[in-house]
């Protein structure tokens, strides 16, 4: 027995979009096995999972604003996947941006007068704090050919040490009574809800638009195309005379800004102040939702609504049927496995041949 | 007396080295046979949760350790279903692997949260560990840090030494040449894959049985990762391996000291250490690659389907 891959001489459209699908259904049939391990109905579960968080208008909300943070890094980090660059460091990216931003308002807290000015300061600085944090692995990767997947993660940890140590110490809210906080922004510090009473804020906005952005230009501009080039063909790239190390620190700018960009959105909006833990994993998560949507801004826009349904829905689990949050999280990694996997079979003709023999080419 | 100090320092830098070694060494196999597991951390925190577990059940730390390699080897088995037998990215099955351990071990591991066992049992020989001096930090470790020296002799010997090991590294650097020349470079790699989750595994469950020893979520910290870079750190070289993972090793015990000594640094400086000193030794090792050094196994990273 033996397990044989043949490359398809073209990609059909119709395998590309069906195979996330497909793993997705497989990830849900074992999820739903592990479920009734645990002694939940696995019917039950799947309500839980996935129908009750778009049945109510607040949950509907909630799964927005999860969403808006994952499918902006993702998008980020699809520039990087495409062109065959590892920024698995988007976390810290994150962090580093709520915290620069979170500088701003604090900074400008208690401040009289014009203040118009500090939220888009604040979306500057963490954009680019995110960006800057980008370039630490991706010039030591382009100057002295340091692998960026260890870097990158590497500096995950120490931008949330980083921001530990600022919540504590220089930023902390001298009439916190100790608590690890920074003080409350200001309203003018804080992005302007969307509705009256409810909690969608500017932020998904934001986030719209800069994924918006991101699809034109890695659709529509010759920097998309040298991305997509590169990732699919280095070769054809080199002559053509795209610049690897250029690339390499585009690529590398656009996910690190994202991701700072999505952090100061988060803290602006959600959070409104700065404490020990300002993310639960979205820089980690995007990865997923990256690969789940294929690389593709439409596809990881359906990727992000689908994690974060999960999560949300993962979170009302663990209170109503007391399922553990791991649950989500190996669910969550396992699909990322099935995606990839799955994707064998957009690639290759997959066979099986009975016996040792290899399939002989039918030419 | 100073002899003592000197002696009590050395065991804590080789016992905090010891899942490093472990980890390092499975992967650096792993790697020898070109693929890049990003998984480690991955299977060694499945491996340290069903270790405690297994080991909380049986009242065995043997059977723990057993299982926590078992848990690593399934994960791997995955990861090599995945990418060798699928040639799906290495990459992103890597980070898979992980986000899935970590989420395993969380499920693996709830009911253990909290509990506590006997530390893996110390060799005891009769004069030998007592010796001044020297009896402790030779004779009077526990099966683990044994076991992980041997590993990385045997390593050694077997990538350097067998037909075997030359075969594992020649699929490692063309698996195209070497399919040719009618090695299953399939079948090789998948085993290395699983010999790397079970050295994970059983890193993991060092640490929940013997390093500190009881389970709580996400213990690894990111020594997964740390071996990652050790591997590459060593340049594929299984006698370097140890001595990077015993120099980090000792920079942990420096950073706890510090900690402890109170030196007016902030502790989360101290904490970011192993992973700066990680970037620091990347950086270092590649300027000294410019010069000359060894680069890694030529066909690291890449799929292969095998041509009919």
């Amino acid at each position: 027995m033996r397990l044989d891959l043949i490359p398809r001489a073209r990609r059909s459209p119709w395998l590309d979009a069906l195979t996330p699908v497909l793993a997705f259904a497989l990830a849900v049939l074992i999820g739903g096995i592990a479920v009734s391990a645990l002694g939940v109905a696995p019917s039950q579960a799947f309500l839980t999972y996935f129908v009750a968080p778009l049945s109510e208008v607040w949950s509907i909300q909630e799964v927005a604003l999860k969403a808006a943070p994952l499918a902006l890094i993702a998008t980020g980090l699809a520039f990087c996947y495409r062109a065959g660059l590892w920024n698995i460091g988007a976390e810290g990216q994150y962090v580093v941006g709520g915290l620069a931003g979170g500088i701003v308002a604090i900074a400008a807290h208690g401040m009289e007068g014009f203040s118009l000015w500090v939220l888009p300061a604040m979306l500057v600085a963490g954009t680019l704090a995110g960006l800057a944090y980008a370039m630490i692995p991706a010039l030591l990767k382009v100057r002295l050919g340091v692998s960026e997947i260890l870097t990158s993660l590497m500096l995950v940890y120490v931008a949330q040490l980083l921001l530990d140590y600022m919540v504590r110490g220089p930023l902390r809210d001298p009439k916190g009574y100790n608590f690890p906080q920074s003080v409350g922004f200001d309203s003018f510090a804080r992005l302007p809800y969307l509705m009256e009473g409810e909690s969608l804020h500017a932020g998904v906005l934001v986030a719209a638009l800069a994924l918006a952005l991101a699809a034109l230009v890695l659709a529509r501009t010759l920097f998309g195309f040298e991305v997509r080039l590169v990732g699919t063909s280095p070769r054809a790239a080199r002559f053509a005379g795209f610049s690897q190390a250029r690339l390499t620190l585009a690529v590398f700018a656009i996910s690190g800004g994202a991701a700072g960009l999505a952090g100061i959105l988060e803290v602006a909006g959600r959070i409104g102040q700065l404490q020990p833990e300002i993310s639960p994993g979205y820089g980690f998560t995007a990865i997923i939702v990256a690969f789940l949507g294929r690389l593709s801004p439409p596809g990881i826009l359906i990727a992000a609504f689908v994690i974060a349904l999960t999560t949300i829905g993962g979170e009302n689990a663990q209170i109503d049927l007391k399922l553990p949050l791991d649950l989500t999280r190996a669910f969550q990694g396992l699909l990322l496995g099935l995606v990839l996997g799955a994707d064998v079979i957009a690639r290759c003709h997959v066979r099986l041949v009975p016996g040792g023999q290899a399939a002989r080419p039918e030419v | 007396m100073t002899l003592d100090i000197v002696q009590m320092v050395l065991v804590t830098v080789l016992t905090a080295a010891t899942p490093l070694i472990l980890a390092g060494i499975g992967e650096l196999v792993t790697e020898r046979a070109g693929v890049l597991n990003l998984g480690v951390e991955g299977m060694m925190v499945l491996g340290a949760a069903a270790g405690f577990a297994v080991a909380m059940q049986t009242g065995s730390t043997g059977l723990g350790a057993l299982g926590g390699a078992g848990a690593g080897v399934l994960l791997a088995a995955l990861f090599g279903v995945l990418t060798v037998g699928l040639a799906a990215n290495q990459v992103a099955s890597g980070l898979a692997l992980t986000i899935l351990g970590l989420g395993l071990s969380g499920l693996v591991g709830a009911s253990y949260v909290g509990m506590k066992r006997e530390p893996a049992p110390h060799l005891a020989l009769p004069g030998l560990t007592d010796l001044p001096g020297i009896g402790h930090l030779f004779f009077g470790q526990d099966a683990f840090v044994y076991a992980a020296l041997v590993l990385v002799v045997a390593v050694w010997w077997f990538l350097g030494r067998t037909r075997a090991g030359l075969t594992l590294r020649a699929v490692g650097d063309d698996h195209t040449a070497t399919h040719a020349l009618g090695v299953k470079v399939r079948k090789v790699r998948f085993l290395a894959v699983l010999f790397g989750g079970a050295c994970a595994g059983l890193a993991g469950a060092y640490l929940s049985l013997a390093y500190t020893p009881f389970w709580a979520p996400a213990m690894t910290a990111g020594r997964g990762w740390i071996a990652l870079a050790l591997v590459v750190f060593a340049s594929w070289r299984p006698f370097r391996v140890a001595a990077g993972a015993l120099l980090f090793g000792g920079a942990t015990v420096l950073q706890l000291h510090a900690q402890a000594a109170g030196l007016g640094l902030p502790g989360q400086l101290l904490s970011a250490m192993p992973y700066l000193a990680t970037i620091l030794a990347l950086v270092l090792l590649s300027l000294g690659r410019r010069r000359g050094g060894s680069p890694g196994p030529a066909a690291l990273g890449q799929v292969f389907t095998p041509s009919r």
